[in-house]
């Protein structure tokens, strides 16, 4: 019974859907042809915050983003075309399903008219295909995902914060290049992890390196023991995590019980954020390798951004909350310049604006929606290193946005073509 | 060689099957001891395991208890927080079906969860282990095999959690079937009414029993703490298992649900060395297949 109402009500939705899709592309034409601008549905812009508010990423993303997105409309001024942004947000909890039918309710009912943060990429999908058939605008910032702007892209999807060919390319190349040149993944069983998984091997292949092996765990894990020897027994020099958040943690962390390190053998962490290194303490983190976004202690503006949100949220952001910040800005700006909140000519105008907060500096948005900007590769302190809590990270090199990011039109996406 | 693995490789994956067999019997022993008793599924377990956790991380940061003392402290403070939940909720629900049980304890774990993420977020916590217990030593295994290479690498703190599991199962299993106390436990299952005639205080009895089966999750969780990153959903992953392990154990039964606990770690170690990606699903499939063929477990009794 419950089944064929929501069946029901997914079939209506989408029909609805459709009708409000041919309407709007019908709006845009006429739009353009009259050039009457200051065009609002609603008399309002309303920004949703899907993310995961209580499991395994609530703190790289969750209430931060949803802090992050309020500082963005406080830092825009409060209202744009004269009308007033609303924020509401929910709670994916890491699953597509959700997600999607989350999306559905909000942009049916509520008039939301753009979806951000978006953390795992399962979810990220999910969202953006509902973006394109609903025509909103989504704008990825915690899923790491190439997927998003390569075959699965969307006209009206954006990915922003990181993806998983920046990360490849940043720690995958550094390590190959200090000599790290055999590979066993331990990977985590769904659409991220194997993104992930695949564009390092690819990094470390174009390399000339070796992936001896991989293991795919289930998600979440608690328990890395079996899968740790199993990458041991291999010999590889590198045993890259293509997973995120506590399974990472747990990774690392049990990793010192089997003396793979003592062993010769390396453990890269491929996705690691800065509250990750906070979680395992510099003891267990010290000496890796990560790539990142962003970092908190670049120079004045992110600190004094950083301390900003500190004193809000008790903690240093994320490059995720601090992405969607710089998602959400951009995405008023561009309404501002297109003179309406009709997805299609909002996206048309992301694609054509410079980035420039202080989460990126000169960002480009290529046309298959990705956001490109410079990428750090750094390396986690020693404790004698840290001057304290949250000093975690010494960054080794910048990586430019034109080497970071790949070539749209390498990327699979029929749009960048 | 066996199955083309190597010995010192394969008697590792299955000494690591043993250890997460420990946590499942510890965490089973104290369902099925409440579960035989109060007739309640207590669904809250997971929760209280990772408040053990959490306990012996607080303990350390803020008061300066070590591990050994957690160890002990720990589940007695479990303890009286499951008696306060006995008291204040559980003991209204007696009269009622299962299911009332089940819906309470499980919104508990709703509660509890999301106060300790608010509280501590959703990442984990550190916390070092005794200085003792880091690292691994290397077992010759030679002299099983006459082959002089043949060694196994054994972390010693997982060696201790297999070692204070199997004393503390022993004790629990010994306490209930061969003491007095244990006997009046036993028949308070069987007929409340008829114990209470012979002057046995049975609402006691049966307060202190979920105490102590709560006490049992404290204890896991200060194992853990030293094992895995302290998160406020360790529990809710782990205890799904554990309630697998016990419905293919049987319902209620002590021996049972310790050596079905034992048996599915060493299964799921072996899967986890032939398809890694079944390893969290092998434990529901033999479930179903123990449903089918004896639908009170392993060792349960015939309803």
């Amino acid at each position: 019974m419950l089944r064929k109402t929501l069946l029901a009500t997914a079939l209506g939705a989408s029909v609805f859907g459709a009708s409000v899709f041919g309407a709007s592309v019908f709006a845009a034409g006429a739009m353009a042809q009259s050039a009457i601008a200051a065009e609002l549905s609603d008399d309002m812009v309303k920004i949703g915050v899907l993310t995961d508010m209580a499991a395994v990423y609530a703190d790289l993303s969750g209430d931060g983003s949803v802090l992050a997105t309020h500082m963005a409309v406080e830092d825009f001024g409060g209202s744009v075309l004269g009308k007033p942004i609303e924020i509401v947000s929910a709670d994916h909890q890491n699953k597509a399903d959700i997600a999607a039918s989350k999306a559905r309710e909000w942009i049916d009912t509520q008039g939301v008219d753009m979806i951000t943060d978006l953390v795992t990429s399962s979810v990220a999908l999910a969202v953006q295909e509902v973006g394109r058939e609903k025509n909103r605008i989504t704008m990825v910032t915690g899923a790491a995902t190439s997927r998003l702007t390569g075959e699965s892209c969307s006209p009206l999807g954006f990915h922003w914060a990181y993806d998983t060919y920046s990360l490849a390319n940043g720690t995958g190349t550094a390590v190959v290049k200090n000599g790290g040149d055999t590979w066993f993944f331990i990977t985590a069983d769904y659409a991220f992890g194997h993104s992930l998984e695949g564009d390092v091997s690819n990094i470390v292949k174009a390399n000339g390196g070796e992936v001896l092996g991989t293991i795919r765990h289930p998600f979440p894990s608690s328990d890395f023991a079996s899968f740790l020897l199993q990458a041991q027994a291999s010999g590889a020099k590198i045993v890259g995590l293509a997973n995120a958040g506590s399974d990472t943690i747990n990774a690392i962390k049990q990793a010192s019980e089997f003396g793979i390190v003592e062993g010769g053998q390396n453990l890269a962490g491929l996705l690691m954020f800065v509250t990750d290194i906070h979680s395992l303490g510099l003891n267990a983190a010290q000496g890796l390798f990560m790539t990142t976004g962003w970092y908190w202690d670049l120079n004045d503006e992110t600190r004094a951004w950083a301390a900003r949100f500190e004193a809000e949220a008790g903690k240093k952001p994320t490059m995720i909350q601090v992405g969607t910040y710089s998602a959400v800005l951009s995405y008023l700006k561009a309404v501002e310049k297109a003179g309406t909140d009709e997805a299609g000519a909002v996206a048309e105008a992301l694609k054509s604006m410079p980035v420039n907060d202080v989460f990126a500096n000169g960002g480009t948005v290529y046309p298959n929606g990705r956001m490109a900007h410079d990428m750090y590769l750094a390396q986690v302190k020693t404790p004698g290193e840290s001057a304290g809590d949250w000093d975690y990270l010494n960054i080794v090199r910048t990586i430019p946005a034109a080497e970071a990011f790949q070539d749209p039109a390498k990327s699979g996406c029929a749009l960048s073509q | 060689m066996v199955f083309d693995v190597p010995l010192s490789f394969l008697a590792l994956q299955l000494f690591i099957g043993l250890q997460n067999g420990a946590f499942y019997a510890l965490l089973s022993l104290g369902l099925a001891v409440i579960f035989g008793m109060l007739n309640v599924i207590n669904f809250a377990h997971g929760a209280q395991y990772m408040l053990g956790a959490f306990a012996t991380w607080l303990g350390l940061e803020y008061l300066g208890i070590s591990y050994w003392w957690s160890l002990l402290l720990v589940p007695i403070v479990l303890g009286l927080f499951g008696i306060l939940i006995e008291r204040a909720l559980l003991r209204w629900l007696y009269d009622l079906d299962h299911l009332y049980g089940l819906l309470l304890t499980f919104g508990l774990v709703l509660i509890i969860e999301g106060l300790v993420t608010d509280g501590f977020g959703s990442s984990g916590l550190p916390y070092d282990k005794p200085a003792l217990f880091a690292g691994s030593e290397r077992l010759a295994l030679s002299g099983l095999t006459g082959n002089e290479r043949d060694f196994m690498v054994v972390p010693i703190y997982r060696l201790w959690i297999i070692v204070a599991a199997v004393i503390l199962c022993i004790a629990t299993w010994y306490m209930i079937e061969r003491t007095r106390l244990g006997s009046y436990l036993r028949a308070a299952t069987e007929n409340p009414a008829l114990v209470r005639a012979f002057g046995v205080n049975v609402p006691l009895l049966i307060t202190l029993t979920y105490g102590f089966g709560v006490a049992l999750a404290g204890f896991a969780g200060v194992l853990a703490a030293g094992l895995q990153a302290i998160t406020p959903h360790m529990g809710s992953n782990l205890i799904i298992v554990v309630f697998a392990v016990v419905v293919i154990g049987g319902m209620g039964s002590i021996l049972g649900s310790i050596i079905t606990s034992f048996a599915l770690g060493l299964v799921e170690a072996i899967t986890r060395i032939a398809y890694p990606e079944a390893s969290n699903i092998v434990i529901f499939v033999i479930m179903i297949l123990v449903l089918l063929t004896r639908p009170a477990g392993l060792f349960g009794r015939e309803a």
